[in-house]
């Protein structure tokens, strides 16, 4: 079967709340691992198969989510045109800074995208009459979806999990598809692909906003579950954090993605029983784990497992021509 | 290999998730979010260090109804999606009978919501106003709004015949919340605002905006801020020779700040609690007996006492005192008895709730201070 | 006839003060516009000199070893927080000074030989986040050695202020603007005249070939780490004075010096100088001319614009990319 992770990923995500019903720790961890490996499997796109880095994604993921808050709580017009508005503004941004962004290269690039996070963030926070400056805007109104009602953390589990695995299977199908062959391409010589006669430069626009949209849809639910909004969670420090999901889970691996998403959203809750040593700790982690898995810890894993698992095989078929000998 | 370590890691999982959502009855718990880091941590320290000194006492004396006190702390940082998360944690993972704490405005207003949909007590320790205008039923504070931080200081200009004021603050939620009120009161109290600058909280020099306001008509500059930036923006005025009076927040109501911004200190004015001058009250001021008892015990363990730490020892005992007079901690009386919290005296003055004011000081309680030799005078 | 006379007469005169009055008005603002202006300036040349010299930094660790070391801002508090604690403890000030700038060179060792030198041959983006963790340890090491509180450092030569054309500056700004040049023109030195310097250049061209006329690589990047950690530190002691350190004022300084290296060029020493200076003008500029709120805003546009044009930075050679 094709994609046989993708199913296994699915069944284990929606059978979580069924193993452990009313656990706080499953519904409300699980909902924040799903938001950021949505953002993640985003980012993944245009870094690992487009390999273009981006510490700005913090940026169109705000965008999304301020669209949502400012529209429906003061211009009262239903969820789906504030997502839809969101969408747009961030087709638009992210259409026209694409051509001059993708030009740069390696640090230049990670400067530029840095930069465009941080003035959204300062417009985020200086703009009060129509952000809530650095208070943000509470109040966002519920989320319906065919009339069912998101108002539970249960309920933001499924929805959360349903968003996740929608960006995966579009992630997986891209990966498969002639696109994402060209950004493969890309991604390992970028004049080799021009050479190929794949047209660099619209590849990467597509996956710009490819990857700029499901932050912005992110960011619109984002929005509706957490029914609050505020500069601090579109920081510059969080684009970092993605793109240390992306690459802590491995470069390029959708799957790695959400491990790395669900390794970073865990960490923290992990060691806050270490109190003053948590932000020490989470920084040797970080380096140590960057350092010993350099392909990033899903990828590492699989590798190790398949080459375990080849090498037993290997084993059980030489035993099993000595046996055959035998006879 | 590989089945007995997958089977072994869920069988850890799954003790793990179990163990986190059991948990126990038999002592009363008080959940509590503060700022232990960033910016506003020198708000939070203290008031974590109060709730922590006096939560023993009161546990080493009996506890509360027979029960001993809990306390279950996280630090949001200052940041309002920390605290948001945090708050949820507090009251559906661990089960808390009340939450005190919110350093900042910003964390506060971020939780509001949550905590009047799953009604559960909640006393801040944060100034903004609007967290208790409009009135919300769960949600009550301790400190001075910012509201009355703003009144007393455009008081205070009137009585010394300012009219021009230039406004500098910085970029976080305590700044922008007094800013709000800055402009808000200004025409009330028959005051222009002539210059508004602003600064990054992290930024090293102000002279800039300083040279600005120096260029205007301005009789008075009012720094409404928080941490390193209020020392920078005193010590960068006495750089440029400014003679104006400056007027800072309640924000830098701290012996920190006294150091900081040493001579460039003097002459400085700001509104605080009386706690700050404990020793100078007159023997006949109600609040002398609480503030320096207050500030005995705390100096005696951690160093110089600050006014937040005194928010967070105000809100405990509200709490405290609302669970005696419930006779147990139902959600529901314990939010009924705090609204009823009358003469209450405490560090930042003399608390009377009702269902119309879940604050209960009035401006009274604030103290127009001086920075005099080092230390703070009262101005009459 | 007569009363004509007397109307222009008077007319004239009344012309000659009306302009003799508006030129003393353009003359004051002129002169209030001009200090403006030279205080904006020197408020801006000292941010400067601050960001060019942690700049600098990322250019020495990137030229030794292709590496962005995001822990930089980090070492500039260390530097900072470990004088103020060696001062504090009764040593003084320039002792004091030597001590911070050598444990944090000493960082600077531990940093390259237990972590970079192990993750030889690691992709630009996981050295990145190598030394992003390396920052975020580091900062964690601060706030469990130095806690939470702002500590200050004692001016140089005191806080009496120095009028030049009517701004003020205090002698730490100076001590600031000509520890930066001294440093630039040691640094200018020591790379084209002295050896070590030389070989250190050497490897940034072509490790194996530097290898090959017999550099020691490894003692090149253990020295470039310590150098480098060496000015950050040297850098925090200059401004702590000014603007009192945290355990978390590394990071936007350490963000700050990222800009500003690469909008003067990475990897280019004067390119560093000159984004550094550039960066704390614009700053300055446009919080006094345009807008104290959007400030930072400003300058991170105009930074992305001159990218936009210039994508390898204003200095910054255009690298050939291999195929």
């Amino acid at each position: 079967m094709r994609h046989r992770g993708f199913y296994i990923i699915a069944l284990i995500a929606l059978g979580l709340p069924v193993l452990f019903p009313k656990s706080y720790f499953v519904e409300v961890n699980g909902t924040a691992i799903f938001f950021n490996a949505a953002l993640a499997i985003g980012l993944n796109l245009l870094m690992g198969y487009a390999g273009q880095i981006s510490l700005g994604h913090a940026a169109f993921f705000a965008i999304g989510a301020y669209s949502t808050a400012i529209i429906t709580t003061r211009y009262g017009l239903s969820p789906y045109w504030a997502m839809l508005i969101g969408l747009f503004l961030n087709t638009c941004i992210s259409y026209v800074l694409a051509r001059p962004l993708l030009k740069l290269k390696g640090h230049y690039l990670a400067m530029a995208t840095l930069g465009m996070g941080i003035i959204v963030h300062i417009f985020l926070v200086q703009t009060g009459k129509l952000t809530g400056g650095p208070d943000g805007i509470s109040n966002i109104p519920n989320l319906s979806i065919f009339g069912f009602i998101l108002n539970t953390d249960r309920k933001w589990y499924w929805a959360a999990a349903i968003l996740m695995l929608m960006t995966m299977k579009l992630s997986l199908n891209i990966a498969d598809s002639r696109m994402g062959r060209a950004f493969r391409a890309l991604h390992t010589s970028e004049i080799a692909a021009q050479m190929m006669r794949i047209d660099t430069t619209s590849a990467k626009t597509q996956v710009f906003v490819l990857s700029a949209l499901i932050a912005s849809l992110t960011g619109s639910l984002f929005a509706h579950q957490k029914a609050f909004v505020s500069p601090d969670s579109f920081t510059f420090f969080f684009s970092i954090e993605l793109v240390t999901m992306v690459v802590l889970g491995g470069l390029g691996s959708t799957y790695g993605a959400l491990f790395g998403a669900a390794f970073i959203t865990l960490l923290p809750e992990l060691l806050s029983s270490i109190e003053n040593y948590e932000v020490m700790i989470f920084g040797l982690i970080l380096m140590t784990t960057m350092m010993f898995f350099p392909k990033g810890l899903y990828v590492t894993m699989i590798e190790t497992f398949r080459t375990q698992l080849g090498v037993k095989m290997a084993l059980n078929s030489w035993v099993n021509s000595k046996r055959i000998h035998r006879c | 290999m590989f089945k007995r370590f997958l089977t072994l890691f869920l069988a850890t999982c799954f003790a793990w998730f179990s163990t986190i959502s059991a948990h126990a009855a038999d002592t009363i718990k008080i959940g509590s979010f503060l700022a232990l880091s960033g910016n506003a941590s020198i708000l939070g320290d203290p008031e974590l260090k109060t709730l922590q000194m006096y939560i023993d006492e009161i546990n080493a004396a009996g506890g509360v109804n027979g029960k001993k006190l809990e306390l279950i702390y996280y630090d949001s940082a200052g940041k309002t999606k920390e605290a948001n998360d945090f708050v949820k944690k507090l009251i559906k993972k661990d089960d808390v009978d009340i939450i005190l704490g919110g350093t900042t405005s910003g964390e506060t207003l971020a939780v509001i919501d949550v905590v009047e949909q799953e009604q559960v007590p909640f006393i801040s320790f944060a100034g903004a106003i609007e967290i208790v205008e409009p009135v919300k039923k769960w949600v009550f504070k301790t400190p001075h709004s910012d509201k009355m931080a703003v009144a007393k200081i455009y008081e205070d200009m009137k009585k010394r015949g300012i009219s021009k004021v230039a406004l500098i603050t910085g970029n976080s939620g305590f700044d922008k919340s007094g800013l709000k009120q800055l402009h808000a009161l200004a025409s009330q109290y028959g005051i222009t605002i002539v210059a508004d600058e602003t600064y990054d909280n992290n930024d090293t020099d102000m002279t800039t905006q300083l040279t600005k306001i120096r260029g205007t008509d301005a009789q008075a500059i009012i720094n409404f801020g928080l941490g390193k930036a209020p020392a920078i923006v005193a010590k960068n005025i006495k750089q440029l020779g400014i003679k104006l009076p400056l007027y800072e927040s309640h924000g830098v109501a701290t012996k920190e700040f006294l150091t900081l911004a040493g001579d460039a200190a003097e002459g400085i004015r700001l509104p605080a609690a009386a706690l700050l001058v404990a020793d100078k009250l007159p023997d006949s001021d109600p609040q002398k007996k609480v503030v320096t008892a207050y500030k005995t015990k705390y100096e005696a363990k951690y160093g110089p006492v600050s006014t937040f730490g005194g928010h967070a020892y105000d809100g405990l005992f509200i709490a405290v005192e609302a669970m005696k007079r419930a006779k147990g901690t139902d959600k529901a009386k314990v939010r009924d008895e705090i609204e009823k919290t009358k003469g209450f005296i405490g560090t930042a003055g003399i608390f009377n709730m009702s269902p119309t004011d879940h604050m209960g000081l009035d401006i009274s309680a604030f103290k127009m201070l001086e920075i005099k030799n080092g230390n703070w005078e009262i101005v009459n | 006839m007569c009363g004509t006379t007397a109307r222009i007469h008077h007319s004239v005169l009344l012309t000659i003060t009306l302009i003799q009055h508006s030129a003393l008005n353009i003359h004051n603002s002129i002169l209030m516009l001009h200090s403006e202006f030279l205080q904006f300036f020197i408020t801006g040349i000292t941010v400067g000199f601050t960001y060019a010299l942690i700049a600098i930094g990322f250019s020495i660790i990137y030229n030794a070893s292709d590496v962005v070391n995001f822990a930089q801002g980090e070492f500039v508090m260390m530097g900072a927080l470990s004088t103020i604690s060696l001062h504090s403890k009764g040593i003084p000030l320039p002792l004091a000074i030597i001590g911070g700038v050598a444990i944090t060179a000493l960082a600077g060792v531990f940093l390259e030989k237990l972590v970079v030198e192990r993750a030889k041959g690691a992709s630009v983006i996981n050295t990145a986040i190598i030394t992003i963790g390396a920052s975020i340890f580091f900062r964690g090491l601060a706030m469990v050695i130095w806690g939470k509180g702002i500590y200050q450092m004692p001016h140089f030569s005191g806080e009496t202020p120095l009028r030049i054309l009517g701004a003020t500056a205090l002698p730490q700004h100076l001590w600031v603007i000509g520890g930066a040049i001294t440093l630039m023109v040691f640094f200018w030195y020591f790379f084209n005249q002295t050896l070590l310097g030389k070989a250190m250049r050497a490897c940034s061209y072509n490790k194996t070939a530097a290898s090959l006329v017999g550099i020691r690589v490894n003692t090149i990047l253990v020295s470039a780490y310590a150098i480098s950690a060496a000015l950050g530190a040297i850098s925090g002691v200059l401004i702590a004075p000014i603007s009192y350190m945290t355990y978390e004022s590394g990071t936007m300084l350490g963000l700050k010096g990222f800009a500003a290296a690469i909008l003067g060029g990475m990897g280019s020493a004067s390119g560093a100088v000159l984004g550094g200076l550039c960066l704390g003008l614009l700053e300055s500029f446009s919080a006094g001319f345009i807008s104290s709120s959007y400030k930072d805003a400003v300058t991170f546009i105009i930074i992305l614009l001159v990218l936009f044009f210039r994508p390898s930075g204003i200095l910054g050679k255009k690298e050939a990319e291999r195929v």
